[in-house]
């Protein structure tokens, strides 16, 4: 669906020259739901804009639905879906069946067809009942899911999200996650979006692509990426005897790593869900007094840690 | 494309008619010139000015300051919708670029045409007592500049991308336009050097149209002049808007 070769984008700025992307190659298959994971900066926006037709390639060459990026853009639209970051306030004097009708012919639909896709489509992002409703009195999820309606209008093969659920509560990210993941299993589009959350790249996406820097840093499912990058902590409070403990932990399972703390000890492993019956029956064997025991998984911050060796808060701080 | 241009049109139609208060928000300052200012180029002699006549003289440079005004400002509304994603979300589609532009433009062609016929009906009771269809034709003219000055517009707006810099920019590139096309005044009382100046302004030449048609004077070598001069340059800024709008990477 997407074959990109050294695709490369910089910008002029008063500083000098800034390589925003450089030199990536990506491919997607159809049907993938692919997600580009990365912090603030990183070149994902950078990335999608380009193969959206929106911004011009510096320099590389990229095949779209089909279509060549370089030579034959207006075939690239008419196949792809775009939905961009949460824009701002939308101007009073737009409704959302209107403005969904005036996207879907520009997307080149007649009249009739918009019309009968709005009908079919606004139920499906449960925007029924909403087509007179003024943009500017819309909730965050339902802003969000007309912006993807507007992306949807036509039924392109390939939909591009950007940070499709930043902003948004956790019961509308749920929802609108259900949304995208229905976009692939029922209408077989290959799905593309970016994120800087590792749930939602995790919750979504069959393989995940990090970011940093303008460059392609890992590709691979994300489970595989979360087991490679850090493992899985499993965290135990004891009543006292931490060396034994430790030493029954390293018996019992395949432990990458031990960490003490106080009376908890830190235990990183591959998958944490099946090493921890062998682990506590080797502890209770070994007689410790087990407090508390949790299982965590890696976090984005971990993962990011691991593969750039930078945390990637103080890049957002940044 | 003409429909893509008539689905943009009717996009932006709509927003306007359902917030009618900037229609009238562009008429305020032609109107305190045309109430507040006019009446004193009564009592002046010279360049065609005197009496009800002045009004024939003073409207059409009137006209000219409404179109520049509201043409010119047409940009802040692209920079929001730069903001709020529309102009992104057309772009993706496979419409011409120039359907969006022009499709803008169009509207605000209607909003000029309709403060320019309301801008000389309120002159009338002051004393304008203008050839109608001459009137008629200066408006048209008025519009057929809106069309190229807003698509400069749009695309100024799309490359400087905020209100901070696009407001002082269209105040310094309009007001020594409109100055030199002797809008308040009419050119022919001007020094040696400063005539010059107006006549490399290309403004100037439909505002000497204006006042021709509006004296009836169909036949003048000025109404010719500033119909061919006005539509190039219209021609050549809604190229140059459609350009930039395909180009200007938002």
């Amino acid at each position: 669906m997407i074959h990109a070769r050294g695709l490369t984008r910089a910008f002029r700025t008063k500083a000098g020259p800034v390589t925003a992307v450089a030199g990536i190659d990506l491919d997607v298959a159809p049907g993938e739901i692919v997600g580009l994971l990365g912090p603030n900066g990183a070149g994902k926006t950078t990335t999608l804009r380009m193969l959206t037709t929106l911004l011009p390639l510096t320099a590389g060459t990229a095949t779209v639905a089909g279509a060549d990026l370089r030579t034959a853009p207006r075939e690239v639209r008419r196949r792809i879906g775009y939905v961009a970051q949460i824009g701002a306030a939308p101007a009073p004097g737009t409704r959302l069946g209107e403005e969904l009708i005036a996207q879907a012919r520009l997307q080149g639909l007649s009249k009739a067809d918009a019309a009968a896709r709005l009908a079919e489509l606004a139920p499906r992002l449960d925007l029924a009942g909403l087509e007179q409703r003024a943009l500017s009195e819309l909730s965050g999820g339902q802003r969000r899911r007309f912006d993807v309606a507007l992306g949807l209008m036509h039924r392109p093969q390939l939909v591009f999200l950007d940070e499709p659920t930043t902003g948004l509560d956790p019961q509308s990210r749920a929802n609108l996650w259900q949304h995208i993941r229905s976009l692939r299993d029922e209408h077989g589009a290959t799905v593309v979006l970016t994120t800087h959350y590792l749930d939602e790249a995790d919750a979504l996406a069959d393989r995940i692509l990090v970011m940093d820097h303008g460059k392609i840093v890992a590709d691979d499912t994300p489970d595989a990426l979360k087991r490679r990058v850090s493992g899985d902590v499993i965290t135990v409070r004891v009543k006292g005897g931490l060396a034994e403990s430790e030493q029954a932990a390293r018996g019992a399972v395949d432990v990458r790593d031990v960490h003490h703390h106080e009376d908890t000890l830190l235990i990183t492993v591959d998958d944490g869900d099946t090493a921890l019956a062998p682990l506590l029956r080797a502890l209770d064997a070994a007689g410790v007094g087990l407090m508390a025991v949790s299982v965590s998984r890696p976090t984005l911050d971990d993962v990011f840690l691991t593969l750039t060796g930078r945390s990637l808060r103080e890049d957002d701080v940044a | 494309m003409f429909n893509e241009i008539s689905v943009v049109f009717g996009r932006q139609m709509r927003q306007l008619v359902r917030n009618p208060v900037w229609v009238f928000f562009g008429l305020t300052q032609p109107i305190l010139y045309l109430v507040l200012f006019g009446p004193l180029l009564k009592n002046l002699r010279g360049g065609g000015l005197g009496g009800d006549a002045s009004w024939s003289v003073f409207v059409p440079g009137l006209l000219l300051q409404l179109a520049i005004f509201t043409g010119g400002f047409a940009g802040f509304g692209i920079i929001q919708e730069l903001r709020e994603g529309v102009v992104d979300r057309q772009r993706v589609t496979p419409a011409h670029r120039s359907s969006l532009i022009i499709g803008r433009t169009l509207t605000n062609v209607v909003t000029i045409g309709v403060q320019a016929s309301i801008l000389v009906l309120v002159a009338v009771p002051f004393g304008l007592r203008p050839s109608w269809g001459g009137a008629f034709a200066s408006v048209a003219l008025v519009c057929l500049l809106a069309l190229g000055l807003a698509s400069a517009s749009y695309a100024m707006g799309l490359i400087l991308k905020d209100e901070d810099s696009f407001a002082p920019f269209v105040q310094g590139v309009t007001l020594p336009l409109l100055l030199l096309s002797g809008v308040l005044l009419p050119m022919a009382l001007a020094p040696r050097w400063l005539r010059w100046l107006s006549q490399a302004n290309p403004l100037s030449y439909l505002v000497d149209a204006a006042r021709a048609l509006f004296a009836g004077d169909f036949g003048d070598r000025d109404v010719w002049l500033g119909i061919a001069v006005t539509a190039a340059l219209s021609v050549f800024l809604t190229w140059w808007g459609s350009r930039t709008f395909r180009r200007t990477s938002a």
